[in-house]
């Protein structure tokens, strides 16, 4: 894999749930208390820096036929349930991740909630609300980041896409003040689903003693090859009919473009 | 206890996700992958040949369950 694929695999996974959890922190800011919601940021960023620390080298001590075997299986069964949800949204069997809808229950939610202060934080609902965003979006984030970065040997461009996808993705959301609807999420998705089950597939398999006919350029043909493959199947989903209350994503046209 | 069940749901619903028997075929995919590749016989093709069969049997299940 060169340098380019590693990044935008990284860039787009990590950008997708930087997505989800500015839509939570902006829920609490905005209707809660900014400061309480920024603080909570801030511990979940310090509990993901821990996470990291202590995996990072972690990884970087385990032999690479295991690392790839563990990694590229965890990969692959992350990949899957990206790449289903992904085509069950896409074909209509499943609702659209929509953020803005996300962001008027997350408001409500917080709007009902009783307010209560616990140390230096005014605000305990905004606080956690935020924590809890940033840290099970972030998990996820890591976990790519890490685990590609050390099975390419180049933690710090994974890290660097990670950071440059946060970074969008906030500037985003601070310049609009609203939750980023109009991101591609579901598309964005798709392609992450395809990225991961391609790169389980050819890890995992390399790990467990296969060897790829062409090494590494097997990837040139494994990416397209699931591509059509989650194509395929979004448009026989789609032909068996789909419950009428849910529109299909034009997943196909986004992807080509 | 329920502090440790909801630690335990939280790990199990971040790897395993929405279908557990997508884990488990890539398990079985991968072990059977690591017994072909000790004979002489290729073994790069197993792994994908899983994919097709774990995310086609998945989705089926997923669309059949949501028209009962």
């Amino acid at each position: 894999m060169n340098a380019g694929a590693l990044f935008v695999a990284v860039f787009l996974a990590c950008a997708v749930e930087a997505v989800e959890a500015t839509t939570i922190v902006l829920a609490a800011g905005t209707t809660r208390h900014w400061r309480s919601a920024l603080l909570g940021v801030g511990a979940g960023l310090v509990v993901l820096a821990v996470v990291i620390a202590a995996l990072g080298p972690a990884l970087s001590a385990v032999p690479l036929r295991g690392l790839r075997l563990v990694v590229g299986g965890l990969l692959l069964v992350f990949g899957l349930q990206w790449l289903r949800k992904a085509i069950l949204r896409a074909s209509g069997h499943k609702a659209l991740h929509d953020e803005a809808q996300i962001y008027l229950d997350e408001v409500a939610a917080a709007r009902a909630a009783a307010t209560e202060r616990r140390g230096v934080v005014q605000d305990w609902y905004a606080f956690t609300l935020s924590f809890k965003g940033v840290v099970l979006e972030g998990l996820e984030v890591a976990f790519i980041a890490l685990t590609f970065g050390s099975n390419q040997h180049d933690i710090p461009l994974a890290a660097l896409a990670a950071v440059a996808a946060v970074v969008a993705v906030v500037a985003a959301g601070v310049a609009v003040r609203a939750p980023l609807a109009r991101v591609p999420e579901n598309t964005m998705k798709f392609v992450v689903g395809i990225m991961l089950t391609a790169f389980g597939t050819f890890w995992g398999a390399e790990g467990a003693g296969a060897r790829w006919p062409g090494n590494d350029a097997a990837l040139l043909v494994l990416v397209p090859a699931i591509a059509v493959l989650g194509l395929a199947l979004t448009a026989g989903l789609r032909r068996q009919g789909t419950p009428a209350a849910r529109r299909p994503a034009p997943v196909a046209s986004e992807v080509q473009a | 206890m329920r502090r440790l069940r909801a630690f335990g749901a939280f790990w199990y619903d971040f790897v395993v996700g929405d279908d557990w028997r997508v884990a488990i075929g890539v398990v079985i995919a991968l072990a059977a992958t690591y017994g072909l590749s000790r004979t002489s016989v290729p073994a790069w093709w197993l792994v994908p040949c899983a994919v097709v069969v774990l995310l086609s049997a998945s989705l089926w299940r997923a669309v059949a369950a949501s028209r009962r």
